[in-house]
């Protein structure tokens, strides 16, 4: 057998369940794995080690008593936006920097009750807002496949965790595509569940109608496992869905064969890289020789506005989520100047990085009087337009099938000095988040070396849909439990 | 230009982000780039559009008003920058 933190979660499951090593083994074989690759990756923002090793303590009790879950000893990474009582959580800001927070999320708590356990806190762009977790207050992560490429972002040091080793499954958070791009950069399987699927509580707070926590692992079983754990319902977020959640874990491994697979023209235009349209075409036809009706000729002309739509809400929910953040209550505090406004522009100066700064500035425009009409309230009409043409399409289809990005990871600091161009990454994650629908992301092969992502979407609730259809086409393509090559 | 120099000006100041002259040069330029790449939004026909603020049909969400525990004031208060008496203290809003 390879090393214990090459494992899948499931793989570890059965292992510890048959007493092959114990859960505190696999939390040291995960941590020398730390010790050996994190210079190159900077995957954690706070390790936890000692947390780590008594919550495999606790593991272990668990498995003699006999009160094991699924998820009980496996190594996680958890996003540095998820709020973890008494060890640190900085958004990846400075201006978090030494916040300690008062009480658990919702997801941690989750974690901690099934027996799961925390290698640390993973970096991300500041407050999610980014595609390459080069706008981190604590430096960049490296793409295990490349250290020399970005990771994806905004959850680029939980994919690029799971990818190196440094854990077996993450957490992450995907506003506009924070988990599905950063994993079909890293080559792992990552999953925006549907709007209100999981609680946002305890979530460090950046586009409110948006956000969405989710699970990014090896491969789709893990990802399956880990929304079952996480999912329920939380009266503590208003917008956690209370309708019944079935297991999607039972999706998994019925035959896919029949299914209708939407795939839209607009998802295949200019700057997509050939490399990646050569492994989606692959994709397209490896779903059709296992049965399913991939049809072609799906246009979705609301596609090309989801970005617009999407950079215009989004900031504007952040300016005003970020409002709080004013040197007075936690975080930063600047008290050097003359009084209460001063302290506060001082603060907000110094606590927040130029994205973040970036975002604030259009949300505040898009909000402003004389520019809301033109701006945000438009763009809350077209976000309608978008989900009616979603809600359409799946009155034809099982699933839509798109390539998850338009190219492969890109080099550290070629899109820094170019915001636009970095929004364009998102391009094909954009509208699914817009419309508040699952969307699942796992590779489909390389191109020059790197992975490339497919991206299924499924209509609201639809879940176990999306997984049953990437799990019969990753058992299909046969190279589960991926690995970057560091 | 679709945004001037004076309404980053104007916008920073709304966001008490305390910009310096390169910030507001640089955000003059990018916030520019990025609002000329929307304006084809304004030709979506959105008449009889309602908007959406939220991607879920939910209705209000009531709880019972029933007393619980909630957060300890000592920890509430334990990352405020300033406390006095069980209590946030800030510096002067009127000078």
């Amino acid at each position: 057998m390879s090393e214990l933190w090459g494992l899948t979660a499931h793989e570890a499951q059965a292992g510890l369940r048959a007493r092959e090593f114990s859960a505190v083994e696999l939390t040291e074989s995960v941590l020398a794995r730390v010790d050996a690759v994190e210079d190159r990756v900077n995957a954690y923002i706070t390790r936890t080690d000692e947390v780590a090793r008594e919550q495999a303590r606790e593991a272990d009790a668990r498995f003699a008593a006999g009160t094991a879950t699924p998820l009980t000893g496996i190594p996680f990474a958890v996003k540095d936006l998820i709020v973890t009582k008494g060890v640190r959580t900085t958004a990846g800001s400075r201006m978090l920097a030494d916040f300690v927070p008062p009480y658990d999320s919702h997801v941690y708590e989750q974690l901690t009750r099934a027996g799961a356990v925390m290698v640390g806190k993973a970096n991300m762009d500041e407050y999610a807002m980014g595609s390459s977790t080069e706008h981190s207050a604590f430096g960049p992560t490296g793409n295990p496949w490349d250290p020399e490429r970005v990771p994806g972002g905004s959850s680029g040091g939980s994919a690029a965790a799971v990818a190196a080793g440094e854990c077996l499954a993450a957490l992450g958070s995907d506003t506009g595509g924070s988990i599905r791009q950063p994993a079909a950069l890293c080559g792992v399987v990552g999953l925006d569940p549907t709007y209100g699927r999981v609680s946002r509580y305890g979530i460090i707070a950046f586009g409110s109608s948006l956000d969405q926590v989710g699970p990014i692992g090896r491969d789709v079983e893990d990802v399956a496992t880990i929304l079952d754990g996480i999912g329920s319902h939380d009266p503590r977020d208003s917008t956690s869905d209370p309708s019944p959640r079935p297991d999607v874990r039972h999706y998994l491994g019925r035959d896919i064969a029949g299914k209708r697979i939407g795939v839209p023209r607009e998802y295949f235009v200019e700057g997509m890289e050939p490399g990646v349209r050569a492994r989606i075409d692959e994709a397209l036809a490896r779903l059709e020789s296992l049965g399913c009706e991939v049809d072609t000729d799906l246009s979705l002309p609301m596609t090309e506005h989801a970005l617009a739509v999407y950079y215009l809400i989004a900031p504007s929910e952040a300016s005003s989520n970020l409002a709080r953040y004013d040197g007075v209550k936690y975080g930063l505090s600047e008290r050097g100047g003359s009084g209460m406004w001063e302290n506060m522009e001082q603060t907000r100066e110094q606590g927040f990085g130029d994205e973040v700064k970036r975002r604030i500035m259009l949300g505040v425009y898009a909000l402003s009087a004389g520019y809301y009409d033109q701006f945000y309230l438009k763009a809350q009409k077209v976000r309608t337009l978008i989900t009616e043409e979603f809600r359409e399409a799946f009155t034809r289809y099982d699933a839509l099938v798109t390539p998850t990005t338009p190219e492969v990871a890109f080099r550290r600091g070629e899109k820094l000095g170019d915001p636009y161009a970095m929004y364009l990454n998102d391009i094909y994650t954009l509208p699914s988040a817009v419309a508040g629908l699952p969307a699942l992301s796992l590779p489909c092969g390389l191109s020059e070396g790197l992975p490339v992502g497919l991206q299924v979407i499924g209509d609201v609730g639809a879940e176990g849909a999306i997984l049953q259809i990437g799990h019969a086409f990753e058992q299909s393509l046969g190279q589960a439990n991926r690995l970057a090559p560091l | 230009m679709p945004i001037s120099r004076e309404q980053v000006v104007h916008v920073g100041r709304l966001a008490r982000l305390g910009l310096t002259d390169a910030e507001i040069d640089r955000l003059t330029t990018q916030l520019s780039d990025i609002l000329d790449h929307f304006e084809a939004l304004a030709a979506v026909d959105t008449n009889g559009v309602e908007p959406t603020a939220h991607p879920l049909p939910l209705q209000n969400v009531m709880r019972p008003d029933s007393v619980a525990p909630s957060l300890r004031r000592d920890d509430a208060l334990g990352n405020a920058p300033e406390v006095e008496d069980g209590l946030i203290r800030v510096r002067a809003v009127l000078e």
